[in-house]
């Protein structure tokens, strides 16, 4: 029975991305249902995630639709630390779309199931575990990439309804996104640090070379910050981060 | 504590007034009055008694009695002095559940100039705490005020400039997350200019400088704003640190180029620029928009942007319009329950008074024990007993049917002859 939690969960994540579109006609009700649609969606997937973890012996989420399934609820608790909030309300609009997609295919993917676990070593666990919480992070971080993009390009072309819809200021966008990709910048180093433990001569693969890829683009991006490259040029780079992330971490992953 | 007032069973409302909708202004700053003079005129017209009065309105609100709506009309005539028969078929009076729904309007910025401006509701509530109040106007100006905190809290009525120097002000609250640490630079000492800064001051920036030709007129609007004064060749120097610019001179060339701002780029480490020209023909350079990070803003875009919140307020207003007439309803029914609460009292009296006399007859026969339980135990049937009637009473005054059955209760219950008796 627990497994079927995916359904309200997924259903509530569907419904906050479709009221999210509301919220671009202007602030009200929409954004207000959204708020509700990610709060309720990820107390149910929370609760499936317990219903995972309790009946399975060994680790529920080391294939890659369960990987997917822990990925979409940290990107949504991550999410509503600031999403709840008005001003930040179209962070949703990047984010739920998304959220609900992957959740989705997780769900296709058999990662949302109450099978047996994989046995799993508690540095394999913890590896996860970072790993998965430091490309929530990212992921998060270009949302608000994508958002500032979007809104500069509004003020920029002066759009007559730049002031209705509700956006966050584009300073906070540039700094938030900063603070996520450096949180997870530390997160992945430690998952990296867990995973080494268990890693032998040999074992470096396509995967590992492209998460070391993405931890210098980020890095990068993070040094050219510090140096006064803010705004348009960290966001593109930032979503560019994302795209290797996104497309081909997932692509040289399977591919093994 | 009545509910109501000491002569009348029932308290009636009365607002007689002038607004921008039914009077020129000639004749509204004739009746305008200082907050002092508002509140001891509320104090003079009779026993409960509020006077708002603004640049848009002088409006008297009051418990309807024989004299009270006449005195407001003297009131209001004698201070319009020789334009008083100018004044008399401009204004309106209305009562009750029509006046309720006027003060919860213009609480609610639905009956301002600008729709949904925020400065009335303060307004409204200077005048409640400055009249002469007492249950029945408290209920109406408390409401009010709670009417209009709800319409800013869910509609976005009031998030939307409606200036073109707000509308400057917003936006540069759209690009930097807090307006306290920023330095705005003002680029010409004139009205526009001021009114800009004001607003941005308002929302916790600083006026860095004041630049203008005449350094006269820059060290006199600087010294206004607490900024420093520069001429026009130190506009270079405070660009590099200013993140706000508002330009208004009269000069017919461009002051500030494309290239004074590229040349600070560098320096400004990333930082955002937002530039408002306020100008005709225009001070900055249309071609500033296109270097990285800075949003140059004329006097078009700014109309523009206005048009759109404004069009957007009128939307807001709609929606408004349904929470203010939800609370007049509310308003209406608890008046109209006014009419049956004498009824409900004398009932209630009444019963307690057959109590009190039955267990004093028990009393002798009962212990101290025995008493308080008997007591207990009367007093929550009676309350059964009583909460329906007194509910169904309080509905049936709703629906205009309270006056028919308190008198079937005073009747059923012999209530008239307990009062003559």
């Amino acid at each position: 029975m627990a497994e079927l939690l995916v359904l309200p969960a997924l259903l509530a994540y569907g419904e906050a991305a479709v009221a999210y579109l509301g919220e671009l006609r202007g602030p009200g009700l929409a954004g207000r249902l959204a708020t509700w649609g990610v709060r309720l969606g990820w107390i149910a997937q929370t609760a499936l995630l317990v219903g995972q973890a309790v009946s399975t012996d060994g680790f529920p989420w080391g294939t890659w639709a369960g990987s997917l399934n822990l990925f979409v609820w940290l990107v949504v608790g991550a999410y509503l630390i600031w999403g709840c909030k008005p001003r930040y309300r179209l962070l949703g609009l990047a984010v739920m779309p998304v959220a609900a997609a992957l959740l989705a295919l997780a769900w296709a993917g058999g990662g949302t199931s109450l099978a047996d676990g994989h046995a799993a070593g508690l540095a394999l666990v913890i590896h996860v575990g970072l790993m998965l919480a430091g490309f929530a992070g990212l992921t998060l971080a270009a949302g608000m990439a994508a958002l500032y993009l979007w809104q500069e390009r509004r003020l920029k072309r002066h759009e007559r309804g730049v002031l209705r819809v509700r956006v966050p200021p584009l300073d906070a966008l540039d700094r938030l996104a900063a603070r996520s990709v450096l949180a997870s910048l530390v997160l992945l180093a430690l998952g990296i640090g867990a995973g080494a433990t268990s890693f032998e001569r040999g074992d470096f693969d396509a995967a590992m070379g492209v998460t070391l890829l993405i931890l210098a683009v980020y890095a990068a991006l993070l040094v050219l910050r510090h140096e006064g490259r803010r705004g348009r040029r960290a966001a593109s780079l930032n979503l560019l981060g994302f795209a290797l992330v996104a497309i081909v971490l997932p692509l040289t992953h399977f591919a093994q | 504590m009545s509910m109501t007032s000491e002569h009348d069973p029932v308290s009636k409302l009365s607002l007689v007034g002038v607004s921008h909708h039914s009077a020129p202004i000639e004749l509204r700053e004739r009746v305008a009055l200082a907050p002092a003079a508002a509140a001891e005129l509320a104090q003079r017209l009779g026993r409960e008694a509020v006077v708002l009065s603004t640049c848009n309105r002088t409006e008297v609100y009051l418990v309807r009695d024989e004299h009270a709506e006449e005195l407001a009309v003297e009131a209001l005539t004698e201070l319009a002095g020789d334009r008083a028969s100018e004044l008399v078929p401009a204004l309106y009076r209305l009562r009750d559940e029509a006046a309720a729904l006027h003060l919860f309007r213009v609480a609610a910025g639905l009956d301002s100039l600008v729709p949904g401006e925020g400065e009335i509701l303060g307004q409204v509530r200077a005048a409640y705490e400055a009249g002469a109040t007492g249950p029945f106007l408290d209920r109406l100006c408390r409401q009010a005020l709670h009417v209009g905190r709800r319409v800013r809290i869910e509609t976005a009525i009031a998030e939307s400039p409606a200036s073109v120097p707000a509308a400057g002000a917003a936006l540069a609250q759209q690009v930097f997350e807090e307006l306290t640490d920023k330095r705005v630079l003002l680029i010409g000492a004139g009205k526009m200019s001021e009114l800009t800064a004001r607003n941005l001051i308002s929302r916790g920036a600083t006026i860095a400088a004041v630049a203008n030709r005449t350094l006269a007129h820059a060290e006199e609007l600087a010294a206004r704003l607490n900024a420093r004064p520069v001429d026009l060749d130190g506009i270079r120097a405070e660009l590099v640190e200013a993140d706000v610019v508002v330009a208004s001179t009269s000069s017919a060339g461009t002051v500030v180029s494309r290239a004074d701002v590229a040349a600070t780029l560098a320096l400004r480490r990333g930082r955002q620029l937002l530039l408002v020209d306020l100008a005709v023909p225009r001070d900055l350079d249309p071609a500033i928009n296109g270097l990285e990070g800075c949003f140059l803003y004329d006097v078009d875009d700014l109309e523009a942007v206005v048009a759109e919140t404004m069009a957007g307020r009128r939307t807001e207003a709609a929606r408004a319009e349904k929470l203010v007439a939800a609370e007049a309803e509310r308003f209406r029914e608890w008046q109209a329950s006014l009419e049956v609460v004498p009824t409900i009292a004398s009932l209630r009296a009444l019963v307690e008074e057959i109590r009190d006399s039955e267990l004093a007859r028990a009393g002798s026969r009962l212990s101290e024990r025995e008493r308080r339980q008997v007591e207990s135990v009367t007093t929550q049937i009676l309350a059964k007993l009583l909460h329906l009637p007194t509910i169904r009473m309080k509905e049936a005054a709703a629906a205009a049917d309270g006056v028919v059955y308190a008198d079937v209760v005073r009747h059923l219950f012999g209530l008239e002859e307990e009062r003559r008796a």
